[in-house]
């Protein structure tokens, strides 16, 4: 295990309550804005400190609230990279990187600064200042002059969210592409979910402040246990839901009764189906569903229809579907719509 | 022309400046640190000065300079150096009227720069004399340079604690500002006016200065 993260620490407008752990390879910490992710990466990096709790990476304790251990972060070997780089402004690309060399000797500095230049694609902007670079050179640069120093974890602020949709997608290849041969444990920070989904193998999920344990990626989205994970996973259709002796499931808000295929651990709460998982159908029938068309927005390849279903107006009622262009005489000028929720798609939540 | 005010004046200012600055930067830097209350009171005290009428300034420092007071016997008895009515009083005046422009301004300067460059520099590594000297000290370099020139010519133009704790004695403690006043009451306006003159000047060329490192500041944001 080479991250091990247990801390509390009162925030004023809420608790921060995080505890998981993470092996090699890329973790996600996946939350809305505002929930405390970047604080916890503060706290891991030794830049806050922590009321309480125990931080370990790679068998070494960082922070230890019992046995009075706090490293300055100087002494915690842990790469941090910042949502807005924080690059020195009063210093060249080159400079930037020198800053964390000082203690090598002159030829294995030069060599390994060079080295970084040129896996960076940074050579031609080596005397630029950090203000005259893209947000992806000024990105690499920043990554560049972390990697310098041999951190034992790196942990990446937000990387991608401070560029533009067309940087993006090419920044995440190269992100992906420079730390694949990195040892160590990545924790990325995000409040996007694809790039989860596409990026780490395992993600925690921070809610308000709060975090417990580790999913496989894989199961958080295909299979959430609890109705925040369902919604961080995207889905837009949930209903409070009760379970009936027979086995089935009560969909209050959608006022329905449905067969589910999912043996169940513990309570349920809530019922949820994923927007793209709704089937046009012109049958009645066990799960179908049959509804009142509110509005229909057309997509390149899809159509979105919101519907009213039998629930009435209370609570979440309302359908999102995503129906797709081949089946569009099922749901194309129609005021009434038969939606068919597979039993294998029905997610029972806590 | 007897040209020792100006001389005079323009020593009294350096070295108060000169004191001021290192005062100023290190008050800024760790009242920064400091918990909001300490804060609070302590920002009062050290901006005091700038507020207080110069007599107030100048009595304050007679009660502790005078010959007969704590200090000031003290410095009489040990080391037989009076304390007042000569041309360093006037240093000790100017230096605490002149701290609360620096002080604020360093304040301001540190309280804009971005703490996520000071921790990110502590992530990889580098240590806090480092990052305050080669990281902070340069990214805050207009707002020190810009309170540092208004320090100087507050000092420079200081007249209501001075004349109070170094006097006016030609030749010996007469600043720009004192012997202004005294030509005028003496009715000596032709040289009077020109004192004047040579004052607005360097104040012109002072704001100027001013002036130009702002522009620089800004134009270094925008690029």
């Amino acid at each position: 295990m080479s991250l091990l993260v247990d801390i509390k620490k009162d925030l004023g407008s809420f608790r921060l309550d995080v505890s998981f752990e993470a092996g090699d390879g890329f973790h996600g910490l996946l939350g809305p804005s505002g929930c405390g992710k970047s604080m916890t990466l503060r706290c891991i990096a030794g830049v806050e400190r922590p009321d309480a709790g125990h931080i370990e990476v790679n068998g070494r304790t960082l922070f230890d609230s019992e046995k009075g251990i706090d490293l300055p972060p100087q002494q915690r070997n842990v790469g941090l990279l910042f949502q807005n780089y924080a690059l020195f402004p009063n210093m060249t690309v080159e400079q930037n990187l020198r800053t964390v060399t000082r203690g090598l000797l002159r030829h294995q500095a030069d060599a390994s600064v060079e080295e970084l230049l040129k896996r960076f694609h940074l050579e031609g902007r080596r005397d630029h200042m950090p203000r005259q670079l893209s947000g992806g050179e000024q990105q690499r640069t920043a990554l560049a002059r972390i990697l310098l120093t041999r951190p034992g974890i790196l942990l990446l602020d937000e990387p991608l969210s401070a560029l533009d949709s067309y940087l993006r997608w090419q920044t995440e290849l190269e992100l992906m592409e420079t730390l694949e041969d990195f040892a160590g444990t990545v924790v990325l920070v995000t409040h996007n979910r694809k790039e989860v989904y596409r990026m780490c193998r395992t993600v925690s999920v921070l809610d308000h402040g709060y975090a417990r344990g580790a999913h496989g990626t894989e199961n958080l989205f295909r299979h959430p246990r609890t109705l925040q994970e369902c919604l961080l996973s995207g889905c837009k259709n949930y209903s409070r839901a009760e379970m009936l002796e027979d086995g089935r499931v009560y969909a209050a808000d959608w006022g329905v009764t449905l067969k589910v295929s999912e043996s169940t651990e513990g309570p349920v709460s809530y019922v949820g189906i994923q927007s793209h998982d709704l089937i046009p159908v012109d049958t009645e029938g066990e799960n179908v569903v049959s509804c009142q068309v509110q509005r229909l927005i057309r997509d390149v390849n899809s159509a979105i229809v919101m519907t009213d279903t039998p629930g009435g107006t209370e609570g979440n009622h309302r359908f999102h579907a995503e129906l797709s262009r081949d089946q569009k005489e099922l749901w194309e000028d129609r005021k009434q719509l038969q939606l068919y929720l597979p039993p294998e798609k029905l997610m029972l939540l806590r | 022309m007897d040209l020792y005010p100006f001389w005079n004046s323009l020593r009294i200012a350096a070295i108060s400046c000169g004191i001021v600055f290192f005062l100023g930067i290190l008050c800024a830097h760790y009242v920064a640190k400091l918990p909001r209350v300490l804060k609070g009171i302590l920002d009062v005290i050290l901006t005091l000065p700038l507020v207080l009428p110069p007599t107030v300034v100048g009595y304050l420092l007679l009660c502790l300079l005078g010959p007969n007071r704590v200090f000031g016997s003290w410095m009489m008895s040990a080391f037989h150096t009076r304390m007042t009515m000569v041309w360093y009083s006037a240093v000790f005046a100017s230096a605490i009227v002149a701290f609360p422009l620096m002080y604020r301004t360093a304040r301001g300067a540190f309280e804009s720069f971005d703490s996520n460059l000071r921790d990110s520099a502590r992530t990889l590594g580098l240590s806090n004399t480092y990052i305050f000297w080669r990281i902070q000290m340069p990214c805050c370099r207009q707002g020190i340079l810009a309170g540092t020139v208004l320090a100087f010519a507050r000092a420079l133009g200081e007249y209501g604690a001075t004349s109070m704790v170094a006097g006016y004695t030609p030749g010996r403690t007469a600043t720009i500002s004192t012997t202004v006043y005294q030509l005028w009451r003496t009715n000596n306006e032709a040289l009077a006016f020109r004192w004047v003159m040579i004052n607005i000047a360097i104040s012109f060329v002072v704001l100027m200065a001013v002036n130009l490192l702002e522009r620089r500041e800004k134009k270094g944001v925008r690029a």
